[in-house]
């Protein structure tokens, strides 16, 4: 009740700022080539643009050129551009907000200004809500709220199941390898930095990883391309040997910054494959290019590698080197597998939610769509679902 | 001394070392790698001081016009406190700043994550089935809007793939690793052009310098 109470304000003020819109000057001229000439607030932005949009005329000579121009703040015109002779629009950035701009088009024939267009102003303004988004902004909030009723449901104690996933079943048989061969266990967290989502899934894998190898006895090898994934794969590991009893055997020094370079990791992350031959390795996170260069070594000193990125491009170069792969969402998942948690598992729950939703508006969308070719009211319906899952 | 040919030599020694890597580990692989790591490490702490500290922090907390922005201490007092990891005493202040960066990271991501990889792939997957006209875009659309509904059964995580829902997940993962087989070929391409590059510029670059023209 009290997330409703939070969410309607939103909506509410949301309405309110769709509702407002910038100055529109504009003005025409039936003598000149420029028939019209209109300067608003760009909208949807942070502020600093404005819209020029104009209108020619067809019986008037075609100028040779047409400059734009701005009049600054000592009251002299000076030229921001020259424009095609045909209807067009523009928008002029990096301005100030709150001060008014003027334009004017002049039309040159053989190289002698013309006739004038009107002069037409705007004031740059920035605002609050992306009007485009609007859509987006109700959808995310439904889902949000559906998800923490799952988080809420999960918290008090209902069942939540969650299929299994091969390649994290595989977790615990990789360290215990590594334990039985005496080798460390290697953890790339990819080539992002924390603000990436797919970093801070890593973390939390690497977390439940760490548990394993702390409770086996393993050694785990964590290089990282941050400076600050590093350091928050260090708080992760170490947090986790402290959960297991073994503070005495997290070894900071086993998780390093190599280079924000992204070959000079590959080569450092392939150098320390070959010299400290682990056997388990975990490739999770986001990778580019260098994620065939690391698969393929690590497949070289015969490691067991369980793979997971989001990258589309990158995927299938993991599926063909690599013992397991997580598929795009699997690794989102896979912190709600590991650990159980029933707060994790709600919110995967939720998210479920919100593919089947997806799943129906496209079914219904589809068929509204191939209906309406033919039947008019069946086309509104697809209009209406592609405008409510419309990016502007 | 002619350091077009220095450059030439250098590049082709260093290209040659990393190569040597596919016979096994070598000193030549081991020097060109701690090469290769210091200098983009070092490479990376200068560019990140120039082009991120400078312009986004200092320039902003004494800008040239004069005067100081208290507000820009905070970054900086932030950033003090990541550095402050060196000092154990006082390590665990750096969990303020790292859980700023992960919480902002999360945040600012949620919505760029569900604006791309949600709403803009469900509108573009609304499409009439005949839209296009002709057999070949009746039988694309089908496809495509059968592989995105079976794509997002296959990631449906609290349901067990059997039966009904089993089989159509199988048809997601079907059509998804055609997809990466199209992906990989398509990608694997662009590796060989980087490949015929590099030997050109050996055989074509390097060799001429010792008197030797193919």
């Amino acid at each position: 009740m009290r997330r409703i109470l939070f969410v309607l304000p939103l909506l509410v003020f949301t309405g309110v700022i769709f509702a407002q819109s910038g100055g529109i000057a504009s003005g025409d001229d039936g003598d000149c080539f420029i028939q019209s000439l209109t300067a608003e607030d760009a909208p949807n932005d942070a502020g600093g643009g404005i819209d020029l949009t104009w209108t020619v005329s067809a019986h008037v000579t075609e100028p040779d050129s047409i400059v734009l121009e701005r009049l600054d703040e000592d009251g002299v015109w000076s030229s921001i551009g020259t424009i095609l002779p045909v209807d067009g629009s523009r928008t002029d950035e990096e301005l100030s907000n709150g001060q008014e701009y003027t334009y004017r088009l002049v039309s040159f024939y053989g190289g002698i200004p013309g006739a004038l267009s009107v002069e037409a102003g705007a004031v740059p303004k920035k605002q609050w809500i992306h009007t485009g988004r609007i859509g987006m902004l109700i959808l995310l909030t439904i889902i949000s709220l559906v998800i923490f009723y799952f988080i809420e449901q999960g918290k008090r104690g209902k069942d939540l199941y969650i299929r299994r996933i091969a390649g994290l079943t595989a977790v615990e048989d990789a360290v215990g390898r590594a334990t039985e061969m005496g080798r460390p266990v290697l953890y790339i967290p990819g080539i992002m930095d924390m603000d990436d989502i797919q970093t801070i899934a890593s973390m939390v894998i690497l977390g439940r990883v760490a548990m394993k190898t702390a409770e086996y006895g393993s050694s785990l090898l964590v290089p990282t391309c941050r400076a600050v994934v590093m350091s928050v794969a260090q708080e992760t590991v170490k947090e986790s040997y402290l959960q297991m009893g073994r503070p005495d055997a997290y070894q900071k020094g086993n998780i390093n910054y190599i280079t924000d370079d992204q070959f000079g990791y590959a080569a450092g992350v392939d150098g320390i494959m070959i010299r400290e031959k682990p056997a388990a390795i975990f490739m999770l996170g986001t990778f580019y290019a260098e994620s065939l260069i690391l698969a393929e070594t690590g497949r070289s000193v015969g490691a067991i590698q369980i793979a997971g990125t989001a990258m589309p491009s990158q995927i299938p170069f993991f599926i063909a080197a690599c013992d397991y792969t997580l598929i795009g969402e699997e690794l989102f998942a896979a912190s709600a597998y590991l650990s159980k948690e029933p707060k994790l598992l709600g919110s995967l729950r939720g998210q479920d939610v919100a593919k089947l939703f997806f799943m129906i508006v496209i079914v219904i969308g589809v068929l509204a769509a191939t209906i309406g070719e033919a039947w008019g009211p069946a086309a509104r319906v697809s209009d209406f679902l592609k405008t409510i899952t419309s990016v502007g | 001394m002619n350091w077009t040919i220095f450059g030439i030599w250098l590049g082709a020694l260093l290209s040659l070392s990393l190569y040597s890597f596919l016979y096994k580990d070598n000193p030549f692989y081991k020097f060109a790698e701690h090469l290769f790591v210091g200098m983009s490490a070092g490479y990376w702490v200068i560019y990140t001081i120039k082009n991120v500290l400078i312009p986004n922090w200092w320039e902003n907390l004494l800008p040239a016009e004069g005067g100081m922005q208290p507000i820009w201490l905070i970054p900086g007092i932030l950033g003090i406190f990541m550095v402050l990891r060196i000092v154990p005493k006082l390590a665990s202040l750096s969990r303020m700043s790292l859980s700023l960066i992960v919480g902002t990271g999360a945040g600012l991501t949620m919505t760029a994550m569900f604006q791309t990889n949600a709403l803009a792939q469900v509108n573009g997957t609304i499409v009439a089935l005949g839209q296009g006209g002709g057999w070949f875009n009746w039988v694309s659309n089908i496809i495509m809007v059968t592989g995105v509904v079976c794509g997002l059964v296959y990631f449906f995580f609290s349901k067990a793939h059997t039966g009904i829902v089993g089989r159509t997940a199988n048809v997601g993962i079907t059509i998804l690793m055609v997809a990466f087989g199209a992906s990989f070929g398509y990608t694997v391409m662009a590796r060989i052009s980087l490949l015929i590059g590099q030997t050109q510029f050996l055989l074509f670059e390097w060799l001429p310098t010792m008197g030797i023209h193919l």
